[in-house]
């Protein structure tokens, strides 16, 4: 019953508060895309960021938060999650990531996130204000949200629905020791996989000239014209409005992306990209942001420097690519309130810092199409704020205070009310 | 050709700096984790620590190790690692105490000199999770370039890992067995988890009493024939006599009590509660078995059982009187054991001294090795870590590691070697590709050999 009452309020404090003028100050705000200001102060009206600056006076009604001694950063965004889409990994009925077929460009992550999920309000407690999350499985994946950690319902939650298309590029998959259902069961079995992967090679082309000519057909408004809800999905990638989230890990794959991305002339967003430190001279001058891997994770070869995960970011960044760190990927904890953790791993293997936090803000914003939204503490942009003791990127801060568009939110989340219940056994 | 590669990696010298040294790292600020942090000294001679202070005067012909600026720390401690091992889960049978990992070392693994250069310089390597009584673990020092044998803790209490929940009964349910078992295996349920425990130890108490009858009528000088020894219950009478430790892998608070109910009917104890994820629920009883917890920072919700992990469970099982250290059971985690240490402090206000005790001092206590490791203090050996920053800092890297006062890893050695492992490696591929091409120019050559793939040469 405790419990009940306790998520009662939370549900209460949480949802009631509406937009209201705000005026933060007394602390150091960190813009990320301009300098530190000193005793600063953020006015936030409507849920948008009104003014910035050292000296702000107060409108008439706002309420005045002093925040003598603390920070304000924007707030952080994760670029690669599975947030609503499950709750429980291993459960097979809490999962809606994976759906069956290998084009499937008309299945939406917004359609199935569960704005009750727990893992929300454990994951904006650590600064965390919105994340992409997106289906998987097969070539064509679906379509990826980006939304806010806040909100009744996913369309108070949605920032773009959908930020991209979601696929994964043919590659050759053999099979693993863990067995992986759509590598051919045999071992050693190179051929197979190699002619499966030239096939769905072939099937991504078609696709791709299908999509094309269906396109074609309903521009010229043909009185027979069927809508196909799949190919329908596809326009606005070819139109050059969507981007296309594409996960490529390997040098080769990477490559054939770029060249396929080209070649369909859309516009790309590398996920995962094991090996983009390989191709980073391509990627830059395609312009081709990349959406890291976790940086805590083990060298992908067996010989490669111990420290070659760490060390990637920083050579990303200095070849001039736009990076943003996620939480999801191979080896990943899936813990996405761990985000800042892997932006700092970076930094004392090569990462400027200032890279590593706006790889974790303004980047990801801008890859994301609304860095004119959100991502850092400017004029207009949505009040995304976080405030803090410290660092965020270093496990010791605390983070004391969070607005999602300009509403305080609840820090409060199943974690640390079973912290204090048990606490008081 | 990978494989190569990788022999000639191993190639290097077993040890950076010779044993029997006498080796001075000064200037440092000294985080020894039980006699306090100061600016000073630590000394080292023969592989043990001999001095550690703000003023330690340098020896003659000592050899100077200048750490201005630098942090230096006791060798991390992972509680819960399955590295080095060349398998790690016996899973046709349900109680698998006849097999261990001493017979299974792999010292080839990358993944130690990678623990390494975490800053871990011992880890408790466990048999898995598929039985509820399991196989016997090893602990081990990360001596990367040691035999096999070299790499054992010598003289470390022997271990034995159980496991609780749903691992040890996925066997029992269709679609979710280990290790390929054909058909299912008992048990299904906790409760049978249960069950295969006491029937276990009710048989390790017969073939007990079967040797001491056998050592009684001995002692009196009577004609006996020994019993037939059994390699599945020495183990667990070695549990019932207290000489071998119990390491519980483990998730929900009522299997938890379950199994600390288990061990004080066959009067044992649980040495430590591994997980232990819901730990932090019957905190009063795991303290009054006297029991440790050894856990993750902040994993959740992977699986059912762990729904309810919170990542305060160290810092609150700590403020209960547990013991407890933080492991990873992970070979990426186990290179930032410093940082998951730190989550202590965030969740649940743990404070420095009490963090880093959760990955040195903790889980030496845990093992039974704290006479030897898990903190800076004269007459323990010489196992140190030293970062360039505060251990407990995201942005901290381990710039030396020393073991028994020998240097195993060093950043700058480390770096420096690049260069030239990347040209031996280039030469092996080389070597290779010119073999192929000749391979292929003979008629029965496939044209498979041209892949880039891995596992294409295979």
């Amino acid at each position: 019953m405790k419990t009940c009452l306790a998520v009662l309020l939370t549900l209460v404090s949480l949802r009631a508060a509406g937009p209201e003028t705000i005026l933060l100050r007394g602390a150091t705000v960190h813009p990320v895309s301009g300098p530190d200001i000193a005793d600063g102060a953020v006015l936030v009206r409507d849920g948008k960021i009104a003014e910035v600056g050292a000296h702000i006076a107060v409108p008439k009604g706002a309420r005045v938060i002093e925040l003598k001694g603390l920070h304000i950063y924007p707030g952080m965004i994760d670029s690669a999650t599975e947030i609503g889409l499950t709750e429980i990994e291993a459960v097979r009925e809490m999962s809606d990531i994976t759906d069956l077929g290998l084009f499937k460009p008309q299945l939406r992550a917004a359609a199935a996130v569960n704005p009750a999920s727990e893992h929300i309000p454990v994951t904006r407690a650590n600064g965390i204000t919105s994340v992409i999350t997106s289906p998987g499985g097969g070539i064509v994946a679906g379509q990826s949200v980006l939304m806010h950690l806040n909100g009744w319902t996913i369309e108070d939650m949605a920032v773009r629905a959908p930020a991209a298309m979601r696929m994964e590029f043919p590659h050759i998959r053999m099979p693993n020791r863990f067995g992986d259902s759509e590598a051919p069961a045999r071992a050693s079995a190179y051929t197979d996989a190699k002619k499966r992967y030239e096939e769905q090679l072939r099937e991504l082309n078609d696709f791709m000239e299908s999509a094309r000519r269906y396109r074609q057909a309903k521009s010229a408004g043909a009185s027979d014209f069927k809508t196909d809800l799949k190919l329908e999905a596809m326009i606005p990638v070819l139109d050059g409005k969507l981007p296309m989230l594409i996960r490529a890990e390997k040098e080769k794959t990477i490559q054939e992306a770029i060249a396929f991305a080209d070649k369909q002339k859309i516009h790309m967003i590398l996920e995962r990209g094991v090996e983009a430190w390989k191709v980073a001279a391509e990627l830059k001058a395609h312009n081709i942001p990349v959406v890291l891997p976790p940086t805590l994770r083990l060298p992908d070869e067996e010989d490669d420097p111990y420290d070659k995960p760490f060390s990637i970011p920083g050579e990303l960044s200095k070849s001039g690519v736009k990076i943003a760190f996620a939480s999801f990927g191979p080896g990943a904890e899936d813990n996405p309130r761990n985000l800042p953790y892997e932006a700092a791993a970076a930094v004392g293997f090569g990462l400027p810092y200032e890279e590593a936090l706006k790889a974790v803000t303004l980047y990801p914003a801008q890859i994301w199409g609304v860095g004119d939204e959100l991502g850092s503490i400017e004029k207009g942009k949505w009040a995304d704020l976080i405030v803090t003791d410290g660092d965020p990127l270093e496990t010791r801060t605390q983070i004391k205070q969070v607005y999602i568009k300009g509403t305080s939110v609840d820090l409060e989340n199943k974690h640390h009310r079973l912290y204090e219940e048990y606490l008081a056994r | 050709m990978k494989r190569f590669a990788l022999s000639l990696l191993a190639m290097l010298p077993a040890s950076l700096l010779a044993a029997g040294q006498t080796i001075i790292i000064r200037n440092a600020t000294v985080l020894t984790v039980t006699k306090g942090t100061f600016q000073g000294s630590v000394l080292i001679r023969d592989g043990k620590i001999v001095e550690a202070g703000e003023k330690v005067l340098v020896p003659d012909g000592a050899r100077v190790i200048e750490a201005a600026g630098q942090y230096v720390m006791p060798g991390i401690i992972d509680c819960h690692s399955h590295i080095a091992a060349d398998s790690i889960n016996e899973g046709a049978v349900a109680v698998s105490s006849m097999v261990g990992i001493e017979d299974v070392i792999n010292p080839d693994d990358p993944d130690i000199y990678r623990a390494l250069a975490g800053g871990v310089t011992t880890a408790n390597i466990l048999h898995g999770s598929a039985n509820p009584i399991g196989g016997k673990c090893q602990v081990m020092k990360m001596r990367w370039g040691k035999d096999a044998q070299g790499l054992i803790f010598e003289g470390a209490m022997p271990g034995i890992k159980f496991a609780l929940g749903e691992n040890p009964k996925r066997s029992g349910n269709a679609g979710g067995g280990f290790g390929g078992s054909p058909g299912l295996r008992y048990p299904a349920t906790r409760m049978g988890v249960e069950d295969v425990i006491r029937e276990a130890f009710n048989q390790a108490r017969a073939y007990q009493k079967e040797w001491r009858d056998y050592q009684a009528k001995l002692d009196r000088h009577e004609q006996a024939i020994p019993p037939r020894r059994d390699l599945k219950l020495e183990p667990l009478v070695e549990v019932l006599e207290g000489k071998r430790y119990v390491h519980a892998h483990c998730y929900r608070a009522d299997e938890i009590l379950m199994l600390l109910r288990v061990a004080d009917d066959y009067g044992f104890k649980i040495r430590t509660l591994q997980h232990v994820l819901e730990g932090y629920k019957v905190a009063n009883e795991i303290a009054a078995h006297g029991a440790g917890a050894s856990t993750f920072s902040d994993w959740w919700a992977y699986k059912a059982e762990a729904f309810d992990a919170i990542p305060y469970n160290a810092a609150l099982l700590v403020r209960k009187g547990v013991l407890v250290s933080v492991n990873s059971d992970s070979a990426e985690l186990m290179r930032h054991l410093n940082t998951e240490a730190a989550k202590a402090m965030k969740y649940g206000g743990l404070n420095e001294t009490e963090a880093l005790s959760l990955v040195t001092i903790n889980p030496a206590k845990q093992l039974g090795i704290e006479n030897r490791v898990g903190s800076i203090e004269p007459g323990k050996d010489a196992d140190i870590t030293i970062f360039d920053k505060h251990p407990l800092s995201n942005y901290a890297k381990v710039e030396k590691v020393f073991i028994d006062g020998e240097l195993y890893f060093d950043r700058r050695k480390d770096l420096e070697e690049r260069p030239g492992r990347e040209l031996r490696k280039k030469a092996l591929i080389d070597k290779q590709k010119a073999l192929e091409k000749k391979d292929r120019k003979k008629p029965e050559a496939t044209d498979d050999k041209k892949s880039e793939e891995p596992g294409g040469d295979r």
